[in-house]
C-alpha cells in the first residue's frame, strides 16, 4: 500500500499539474486570456444562467395544429377529388384526431377508399431505408371511412415542427441582438431557449408568442352587416377580429378563407415611415409578385387583407394593379410594433403556435449577489475546516489532509473550467459540501491508522494497515455518494443539475486525492525519515 | 501534542441496549412525519405549486407591503400573495396556482410587473405553467425512490440482504424526519429540497456504509462474540470516525447557511438536519436493526467456507 513505481509517482504529479493548468484561467486577467492562442483549452469556469442573470424559458410546439392542419388539407383535396369522380358522399369533415366521410354506396366506396389513399404523402424510415403513407384509411360497414394518420407520421410531423421552430426562434432571436443564446429541442415536443445577459425577456417573449402566419386574402364587402353582428358566415368566408386604425374593437371584418397570397413568399421586410406614421415595407419573390400581381389586377377597388395569425393588420383598397412585388402595410403600429412586425416577417413563420411552459429569469444584481453569497460561504466553510483538521490531527497530518482538500478544490475548478459545465449557486453549495465530505476519506484513513497504533502496530505497518482497510470503505462511501449524484443530474433541470456536475467531479477528485495525493506524500515520508512512533 | 477528539478512543456505549426505545421512537416520529405532511402539509415552492415568482426590490427605500397588497390585491382573481424578503427593500411576489391556465398566469405576471412599474427592480423571475410543475413533482418522486431502491441494491450486492434491510429502514427515516421537518418549518419546497434529500440519502449511506463495513470484517474476525456485543463493538470502533466527518460536513454548511443568500439557506437548513438524523440513523437503526436479521447463519457459513480455505492450504505446507 505505501509502495509508489516511479511512474504512478509521475502520473499523480501530472493529473495535479494539469487540474492547476486547468484552473488557472479564472485567476487571468480578461485581456491575458484573449492573447492566448485560441487552440488552448483555457477558458474560465462558465457560469450559468443564476449567477450571470439572464432568461431560461421552455417552449412547447402546439402539435395539435400541426396535424389539425394536415387534416384540413386532407379534407380540402378530398372533397375535389370525390366530386370530380362523382361519388356522392356525406359528412367529409375532420372530427377529432380523424377525417370521418360517409359513402353510402358499397362500389363508390372503394373508390372513396382507394381516393383517400391517394391523398397520403410518403414518409421516410431513414433507419430501414423505406417509406410508407402517413394515413391508414379504414372503411366500416356502415359506410363510414375514417381517415387517420399514423403513429409515425404523427412523430415525424412533430419532430419537423419542433426542427423547424428551433430555426425560426434561431433567427428571431438572432435579430434582437441577444448574445450567445442557447436553443435546443428537450424532449419530444419541447424547446429550451437560454439568454444569458437577458433580464427581461419581454419582447423576446412577444417575439416567440407570435406564429407570423401572414396572408393576403379578398375581403368580401357584400355580406351584410347584421349577418356580421350575428356571426352567420357565408361559405368560405370568416370573420376576423381587426388591428385596424380607427376601428373600433370588436368590430369583424368578412374576409375570404381562399389566400391570395401567402407570407411565405415574402423575401424581405423592413420598418419604416410613410407621413410620418411607422409602416413595414416589403417585398415578394418573383413567384409571389406574380400571383399578387394578377389576383390585384382582376380586383381593382376591392379591398384587400393582410392578415397576421387570425388577425386584420390592414385592409386597403386596391386602387390599381400592384405588379412591382413589393408593397407597404400600414397598419395601427407604434415603431416597435413595426420594428417587431418586420423581423418577424423576415424570420418567417412558426409552423405551429408555441407556448411558454416555464420561465426562470435572474437579473445581474441578484446573480453578482448569488457569487458574492456563494464566495463567502465556500471561504468561510474551507478556512473552519482548515483549521478543524489542524487541531485534530496536528500540523503534519492535519497539513496533509488540508493540501490534499485545496489540490482537491483546485482539481473541481480545473475540470469545470475544461469542461465548461455550468457553475450555478447550487453548484457552489455542492463544492462547499464537497469540501465537508472530502477530508471524509483522510478521516477513515487516520481513525484506523489510530486503531493500528493502539493495537501495538509499528509506524509502517499501521500506516500500511490504515490505507489498506480504509480503502474498501472509502470506495463504498464513494461509490453510494455518487449513485445519488448521477440520478439527480437525471432529474435536474439547470441549477440543481449544476449542484450534481460539481458534488460528482468533487467526489471523483477527492477520492483521487485521498487514495493517491495524500497516500503519496505519507509513503514518501515514511520511507524517507523512518519515525519511531506516529504523531496522529 | 493536544489533539482534539470529539469521542474518546476506546468507548464501550451499550447502544444495542437502547435499540426498542430508539427503533420505537423512530417509527413513531416517521408516523408523526406522514401525519405532518398531509397536514398542514408542504410549503410548495413554485417548482411544485406552478405558478410565479417574482422578486422585486425597491429602488425607493423600504417597500411599503401595505400599500403594494392594496394595488396588487384585485390582479389575477384576487391570487397574488405579498411577503418581506431578506432585506426590508425586497419583496416576494407569489401569483395563482397550478389550477390556472399558463395564459391567466402570464397575463397577471405581466400586470403586477406594469403596476410596479419603474420603481421597482425584477431580481428574480421565475414561472412554471400547471403542466410542468406536475411533471416536476413526478420526477422528484422518481428520484427519491429510485435513490432508495438504487442504494438498497447496492449494499446487497457488496454486503447481504440483512444489511439492505437496515440501509433502506434508516434511510426511509432519514427522509420522512426531513419532510416531517419541513413540514413544520414551512420552508418553501423546491427542487433544491429535493436535491437536499437526495445528498441526505447519499450521506446517510456513507455513514451507514462505514459501520457495516466494520461489522462485516467484526463478524469474520470474531467468530464466537454475540451478535449484539459485536454490533455495539463496531459502532464504537467507528464512532470516532463518525462524529469526525459529521463535525466537517457541519462546518463546511453552517457558513453556507449564514452566508448562503436566501436561495441557499433553506438547502444548507435541510442538510443541516440531515447530518444529524443521518448520523443518527447509522447509529441507532441501521446497525441495531442487524440483530433481528439471522446473521448468525451468515456468519457460521463464511467461518465454514473460511476453515474450507484455511485447510488446503495449511496441508500444503507440511510436508
Amino acid at each position: 500500500m505505501l509502495h509508489f513505481p516511479r511512474w504512478k509517482i509521475a502520473l499523480i504529479l501530472a493529473v495535479c499539474g494539469l487540474g492547476f493548468l486547468a484552473a488557472l484561467p479564472n485567476l487571468m486577467p480578461k485581456a491575458a486570456l484573449e492573447a492566448l492562442p485560441s487552440w488552448l483549452p483555457a477558458r474560465p469556469l462558465h457560469l450559468g444562467l443564476d449567477l450571470r442573470g439572464g432568461s431560461h424559458l421552455l417552449l412547447e410546439v402546439d402539435a395539435d395544429t400541426i396535424v389539425k392542419e394536415r387534416l384540413e388539407a386532407i379534407v380540402d383535396s378530398a372533397r375535389g377529388d370525390l366530386r370530380r369522380e362523382r361519388i356522392a358522399y356525406t359528412d367529409l369533415s375532420v372530427v377529432g384526431k380523424e377525417v370521418v366521410v360517409v359513402v353510402r354506396d358499397a362500389q363508390e366506396r372503394e373508390r372513396a377508399v382507394q381516393i383517400l389513399r391517394g391523398q397520403a404523402m410518403q414518409i421516410a424510415n431513414s433507419v430501414m431505408g423505406t417509406t410508407a403513407p402517413d394515413l391508414s384509411v379504414q372503411a366500416g360497414a356502415d359506410g363510414r371511412i375514417v381517415v387517420q394518420l399514423t403513429e409515425v407520421a404523427l412523430k415525424d410531423r412533430r419532430r419537423a415542427a419542433v426542427d423547424q421552430s428551433i430555426e425560426i426562434i434561431r433567427r428571431r432571436i438572432d435579430q434582437t441582438g441577444t448574445s450567445e443564446p442557447v436553443i435546443q429541442r428537450e424532449g419530444d415536443q419541447r424547446i429550451v431557449v437560454q439568454l444569458p445577459g437577458v433580464d427581461d425577456p419581454d419582447r423576446i417573449k412577444r417575439l416567440l408568442g407570435k406564429t407570423a402566419k401572414m396572408t393576403f386574402r379578398l375581403v368580401d364587402d357584400n355580406v351584410p352587416l347584421e349577418d356580421i353582428a350575428r356571426g352567420r358566415a357565408p361559405a368560405g368566408i370568416e370573420f376576423l377580429d381587426s388591428d385596424e386604425r380607427g376601428r373600433r374593437t370588436g368590430e369583424k371584418t368578412p374576409v375570404q378563407r381562399r389566400v391570395m397570397v401567402s407570407g411565405d413568399t415574402l423575401t424581405d421586410a423592413q420598418a419604416t415611415f410613410q407621413d410620418n406614421q411607422p409602416v413595414v415595407s416589403f417585398r415578394f419573390d418573383s413567384i409571389g409578385a406574380r400571383r399578387f400581381g394578377e389576383a390585384t389586377e382582376r380586383n381593382v377597388g376591392k379591398r384587400f387583407a393582410i392578415v397576421l395569425d387570425g388577425r386584420v393588420i390592414s385592409a386597403p383598397v386596391i386602387r390599381e394593379p400592384i405588379r412591382g412585388g413589393s408593397g407597404i402595410i400600414s397598419g395601427n403600429f407604434t415603431v416597435q410594433s413595426a420594428n417587431d412586425l418586420a423581423l418577424l416577417l423576415r424570420a418567417g413563420a412558426l409552423p405551429a403556435p408555441l407556448k411558454i411552459v416555464e420561465e426562470r429569469s435572474v437579473g445581474p444584481s441578484l446573480g453578482a449577489d448569488s457569487i458574492r453569497a456563494g464566495v463567502a460561504a465556500s471561504v468561510g466553510g474551507l478556512a473552519l475546516i482548515l483549521i478543524y483538521m489542524v487541531m485534530s490531527y496536528g500540523l503534519f497530518f492535519g497539513g496533509i489532509a488540508n493540501l490534499a482538500l485545496i489540490v482537491n478544490l483546485v482539481l473541481i475548478v480545473g475540470v469545470l473550467s475544461l469542461t465548461q459545465a455550468s457553475m450555478t449557486l447550487p453548484g457552489i453549495a455542492g463544492i462547499v459540501l464537497t469540501i465537508g465530505m472530502a477530508v471524509d476519506a483522510n478521516v477513515l484513513i487516520y481513525e484506523r491508522v489510530r486503531e493500528e497504533i493502539r493495537s501495538g502496530k509499528t509506524p509502517l505497518a499501521a500506516m500500511d494497515a490504515g490505507y489498506a482497510r480504509a480503502m474498501t470503505t472509502i470506495i463504498d462511501s464513494n461509490l453510494t455518494a455518487l449513485i445519488t449524484s448521477v440520478i439527480l443530474f437525471w432529474l435536474g433541470s439547470g441549477p440543481v443539475k449544476g449542484f450534481a456536475v460539481t458534488s460528482a467531479i468533487g467526489i471523483a477528485t477527492s477520492a483521487f486525492t485521498a487514495v493517491s495525493l495524500s497516500r503519496m506524500i505519507v509513503a514518501t515520508w515514511l520511507r524517507r525519515m523512518r519515525p519511531q512512533r506516529l504523531d496522529i | 501534542m493536544f489533539r482534539l477528539r470529539l469521542v474518546p478512543s476506546n468507548t464501550r456505549f451499550p447502544f444495542l441496549r437502547y435499540r426498542v426505545v430508539c427503533i420505537a421512537a423512530s417509527v413513531v416520529f416517521g408516523a408523526v412525519s406522514i401525519v405532518l405532511a398531509i397536514w398542514p402539509g408542504l410549503s410548495m415552492g413554485v417548482d411544485f405549486r406552478g405558478g410565479v415568482t417574482i422578486e422585486a426590490r425597491s429602488l425607493s427605500g423600504p417597500a411599503d407591503l401595505g400599500a403594494l397588497r392594496a394595488s396588487l390585491g384585485g390582479i389575477g382573481g384576487g391570487d397574488v400573495t405579498l411577503q418581506e424578503f431578506g432585506s426590508r427593500n425586497d419583496v416576494l411576489i407569489r401569483i395563482g396556482s397550478a389550477s390556472e391556465s399558463e395564459d391567466a398566469l402570464r397575463a397577471a405576471a405581466e400586470k403586477v410587473k406594469e403596476t410596479l412599474g419603474a420603481k421597482f427592480e425584477f431580481r428574480r423571475v421565475e414561472f412554471v405553467g400547471p403542466q410542468v410543475s406536475s411533471e416536476l413533482i413526478q420526477s422528484a418522486i422518481w428520484a427519491v425512490v429510485l435513490g432508495l431502491l438504487a442504494m438498497m441494491v447496492y449494499v446487497w450486492f457488496r454486503f447481504e440482504w440483512q444489511f439492505s434491510i437496515g440501509t433502506i429502514a434508516s434511510l426511509v427515516h432519514d427522509v420522512l424526519l426531513t419532510v416531517g421537518l419541513l413540514a413544520i418549518t414551512r420552508y418553501d419546497f423546491n427542487l433544491s429540497q429535493i436535491a437536499a434529500i437526495l445528498t441526505i440519502i447519499g450521506y446517510s449511506m456513507n455513514d451507514t456504509v462505514v459501520v457495516f463495513d466494520r461489522v462485516r470484517e467484526n463478524l469474520r474476525k470474531w467468530r464466537k462474540m454475540p451478535l449484539d456485543e459485536l454490533l455495539d463493538l463496531s459502532i464504537n470502533e467507528t464512532l470516532s470516525r463518525t462524529m469526525m466527518t459529521s463535525m466537517t460536513t457541519l462546518l463546511a454548511l453552517i457558513p453556507l447557511y449564514f452566508f448562503g443568500g436566501d436561495a441557499i439557506e433553506g438547502f444548507a437548513f435541510t442538510m443541516i438536519w440531515g447530518v444529524f438524523v443521518g448520523t443518527y440513523s447509522s447509529i441507532f437503526i441501521a446497525a441495531p436493526i442487524l440483530i433481528y436479521l439471522d446473521l448468525d447463519k451468515k456468519r457460521e457459513q463464511w467461518a465454514r467456507e473460511a476453515d474450507a480455505a484455511a485447510l488446503p492450504a495449511a496441508k500444503a505446507e507440511k510436508p
